[in-house]
């Protein structure tokens, strides 16, 4: 009796209302192209080729998305254990300074595949521990995570700028970023399997980190609905009641959740500097983080979810880029504008459209809406 | 010659394999209160729900004064004058009764003319049928039984001439209820129609004129109330004979069990809830607390079972402490044997959101029994989970369905099997059989009494008396607090009520 609305099948809870959102999405970009005097079909034409036309865009594309299949991993394992993280930015970051320094200590003595499981590990300690704090004083003093993870974002940015522009940079260089690291903190790249499919690739800098992407998804599905700790935080996120009368930890679970949270925040460092750029740069993480929250949302905290939404947003981001290199009236910022309306849609309005969905599946087959498709003759 | 309020011909709804509704066919006569029963499950949330355009029925027609009508949401069944009162109110919490009840009808943007006519609207109401509530009140400073009558309230503001009432007494303390049947009563004598659905026959009988029964989907009778009898229903409902009391031999006590000694316990506000109460459960019997709901009975629950802080006292279990510092892990607890049925079987007992195999390990997923290391083995907690399901037979029989598609009876299930099938030592219930058919009820005495018959010590706290009465080897009796008197179960309902209701435990004896 609590629920006013009948429930509607899988397919299109996951697949037909994203599908619709993001079409919304794009008829409100169109409009906005057409309002610089663009042509909306030949834009969404450049920005679809732009990312999965060529090997090369692929590449790209899938560049981008291991990033954000990390944060948007990210925001999903707080999410189901009832927390809002929104430091993962920081969390991110920050990890960027565990990294720099296991890679600056290995990279002329070991080779990749040792420094890699290192690197891995001080970025996930340095993600997880960026985020301990605000956790501890949610789960102890009741400060609202939201906040002191925003707030963490802000002092993860202060001390990155003192660490490059201190003892991580090279002393005679003016940039504020590390040297470039040896070949024994580079990252293979994976644009030779995307060659095995015929496609041609001047240079991009897909690497193996997207594979340990995907394996991260499938542990944090595992995490969430196989583990004994999974079952506490989901029901610590349904009904912290609930959790306290099932004698799960407040503290405990909070803390623990949050640290597997900021450890995947803290592993999307891994791709843009191992993996491309070999150093470790000021502001390397570039939003990535809050991309997260629309990757997280839109993929319906699923794993699998959160893999699709990312690689979406690694075809905008490619594709945009594109976009604005072959367009000239559509700027950098007009990107970032469809980006937000993609994310405005697919995230916050996320409800916007269900009720109608709703109505229009019980108008045309009341009994499809229900738990499953139903059995047995109509009566 | 009396005219149909309300028709229902052939109305089928199914949500996927269920059948919740198959050709249901029902007539409500105008100005005449008809009541419906039926188990857990049975179908009569649905057939509401689709009257009132919840849900769409499958096929079927609805006849609102023998027209022929579509309702496809709540706002077309408003417009049709039906009215309804959920089982969870739907009230904004920190709006004033009188900004409740014009939410969603306000007419116009600066609201003062909409607030000056409803107050005046209100006030009308509420000497007509006699629902007295003050128009400025908050809600959330209100007790439930005036929720319900501002929920009753909202209804009759928006020209409802049809009420339905979905278990509306669930909730309410029996003077709340005899309140509330007096207001029916006043509806129906203005002309109203009452839709009552209820599991306590007894209030079928004092108050409705017609009553129907449903049985798995099914219509399965419909009977003038005064030519009819609780016995007589409970078996249409159930398909067989149901105990409306069950037998039970002389308790054998043994050692106690659990020892309760001065314990005080406050509130989120600091207002003493639990005030130096002392008590002994001993192996083998049952012991009931009676009292009014609100006494303090669910923070005494809490306390116990370690959800609580408490403020001053003991709680012994097998002769070791209990941890009353707020600190104690009520997972410790359940290895040493002390098992707790909530009374909030909604947000504390259960997780409605969760598969039904998720929710019968709660509490108990750090049983080895449902791991392979730090995995769940969800082959043994779905089997584990059938089992139950299959042992109270819980409907539908589908462990892997969400909890919140249960029906209220099948989810109280849900908990009292995974609690008492642990074998506890010592079981603490709160409110067995809150929203559970007479069936069910049947069922859950019967286990409650044979857990107490292999030696368990069980503590049972119920608003209803009936049951306290039924099922108790002894009885406490709570007002403000404090137990203010203990009785045998050959006590009468006069002597605890008088009790309940906070009279002199010496006059009360009398
Ligand atoms: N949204 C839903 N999805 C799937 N099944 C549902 C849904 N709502 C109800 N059901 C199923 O339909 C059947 C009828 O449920 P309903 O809530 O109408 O019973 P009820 O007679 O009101 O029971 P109770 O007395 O316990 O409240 C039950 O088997 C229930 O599990
Ligand atoms: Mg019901």
């Amino acid at each position: 009796m609590s629920t006013p609305y009948a429930k509607l099948p899988a397919w299109a809870d996951y697949g037909l209302i994203p599908v619709i959102n993001l079409a919304v999405a794009f008829v409100v970009a169109g409009f906005v192209v057409m309002l610089v005097g663009e042509n909306p079909f030949r834009a969404a034409v450049i920005l679809v080729e732009g990312a999965f036309g060529k090997g090369q865009g692929i590449a790209f594309t899938l560049f981008y998305a291991t990033t954000f299949i990390f944060s948007g991993l990210s925001v999903a394992v707080a999410a189901h254990c009832g927390l809002f993280n929104i430091g993962g930015e920081g969390q991110g970051y920050i990890a960027g300074l565990g990294i720099g320094i296991v890679c600056l200590a290995f990279d002329s003595v070991l080779p990749w595949w040792l420094t890699f499981p290192i690197a891995i590990i001080a970025a996930a300690a340095m993600g997880a521990l960026w985020a301990l704090i605000p956790a501890y004083l949610q789960a102890k003093r009741g400060s609202h995570i939201v906040i002191t993870t925003i707030m963490f974002n802000f002092i993860a940015a202060s001390v990155m700028v003192y660490a490059l522009v201190g003892f991580l940079k090279p002393p005679s260089s003016m940039a504020p970023q590390t040297r470039t690291f040896l070949d024994g903190a580079q990252l293979p790249k994976l644009n030779w399997v995307i060659e095995l499919f015929g496609a041609k690739i001047r240079s991009a800098p897909l690497n193996i980190s997207f594979l340990l992407a995907l394996v991260m998804a499938f542990l944090v599905w595992l995490l969430i609905w196989r583990t004994r700790l999974g079952y506490e935080m989901r029901t610590y996120g349904h009904s912290p009641k609930a959790a306290r009368y099932a004698g799960i930890s407040e503290t405990r679970i909070i803390i623990i959740a949050m640290m597997i949270s900021g450890a995947l925040a803290g592993m999307m460092a891994l791709n843009p500097t191992m993996g491309d750029q070999h150093n470790v740069a000021l502001d390397f993480v570039s939003g990535a983080g809050f991309v997260g929250i629309a990757v997280a949302l839109m993929g319906r905290l699923h794993p699998v979810g959160i893999v699709l939404a990312a690689i979406l947003f690694g075809m905008l981001y490619q594709g945009g880029a594109e976009l604005a290199f072959e367009m000239p009236a559509i700027s950098r910022d007009m990107i970032v504008i469809i980006q937000g309306l993609v994310i405005l849609f697919a995230g916050a309005l996320e409800h916007m459209f269900r009720p109608y969905v709703q109505a229009l599946f019980a108008s045309i087959s009341p009994r499809s809406v229900g738990i499953e498709a139903a059995k047995g003759k109509g009566a | 010659m009396a005219q149909a309020a309300i028709e229902l011909i052939g109305i089928n709804k199914s949500f996927g394999a269920v059948r919740a509704n198959r050709d249901i066919n029902l007539e409500i006569v105008r100005g005449t209160i008809h009541g419906i029963v039926g188990e857990n499950g049975a179908g009569k949330s649905t057939l509401m729900s689709i009257l009132y355009g919840f849900y769409q029925a499958d096929s079927g027609e609805i006849r609102v004064g023998g027209k022929p009508a579509s309702i496809k949401t709540p706002n077309d069944a408003i417009a049709l004058g039906i009215g309804m009162v959920h089982q969870h109110f739907m009230l904004v919490d920190n709006f004033t009764v009188l900004e409740n009840v014009i939410l969603g009808a306000e007419s116009d943007a600066l609201l003062t003319k909409s607030i000056a006519k409803a107050r005046s609207e209100l006030e009308r109401l509420e000497r007509e049928y006699g629902l007295e509530v003050d128009p400025d009140a908050i809600i959330e400073e209100l007790p439930v039984g005036l929720q319900q009558r501002v929920e009753i309230l909202k209804a009759l503001y928006r020209g409802a001439e049809i009420l339905i009432l979905d278990e509306p007494t669930g909730v309410l303390t029996p003077a709340e209820a005899d309140h509330l049947f007096r207001i029916l009563k006043q509806l129906k004598e203005q002309g109203k129609t009452v839709v009552l659905i209820t599991h306590k026959l007894r209030e079928i009988m004092a108050i409705t004129d017609t009553v129907s029964v449903m049985r798995q989907g099914t219509m399965v009778a419909t009977r003038e109330t005064r030519k009819t009898t609780v016995e007589e229903l409970a078996e249409l409902m159930v398909g067989r004979r149901v105990l409306l009391r069950v037998e039970k031999g002389e308790a054998e006590a043994g050692g106690v069990k659990l020892a309760v000694k001065n314990l005080t316990v406050k509130d989120s506000r600091g207002v003493t809830m639990v005030d130096d109460i002392s008590f002994d459960i001993r192996a083998g019997e049952i012991v009931g607390i009676a009292g009014v709901a609100g006494n303090g009975q669910s923070e005494l629950l809490e306390a116990i079972s370690g959800i609580r802080r408490a403020v001053s006292g003991s709680v012994m279990l097998d002769g070791k402490p209990i941890d009353l510092t707020g600190a104690a892990d009520p997972g410790e607890l359940r290895d040493r044997g002390l098992a707790h049925v909530p009374e909030d079987r909604h947000h504390v007992g259960l997780v409605l959101a969760f598969e039904e195999n998720e929710n019968s390990i709660l509490g108990y997923h750090d049983d080895p029994r449902y791991l392979k290391g730090p995995f769940l083995d969800i082959d043994a907690i779905r089997n584990d989970a059938r089992d139950k399901i299959t042992k109270y037979d819980i409907r539908p029989a589908d462990c892997r369905l969400k909890t919140a598609n249960f029906s209220g009876g099948n989810q109280q299930k849900i908990v009292l099997a995974r609690e008492m099938e642990q074998d506890p030592g010592v079981l603490i219930v709160g409110q067995p059989t809150r929203g559970v058919d007479v069936g069910a009820i049947e069922f859950i005495h019967k286990r409650l009494i044979a857990m107490r018959d292999q030696g368990k010590a069980v503590l049972v706290v119920s608003v209803e008396l009936d049951e306290i009465r039924s099922l108790s080897d002894r009885i406490l009796v709570m007002f403000a607090g404090r137990i203010v008197g203990e009785r045998g179960p050959e006590a009468t309902e006069g002597e605890l009520g008088l009790l309940m209701a906070g009279v002199e435990q010496r006059e009360a004896a009398e």
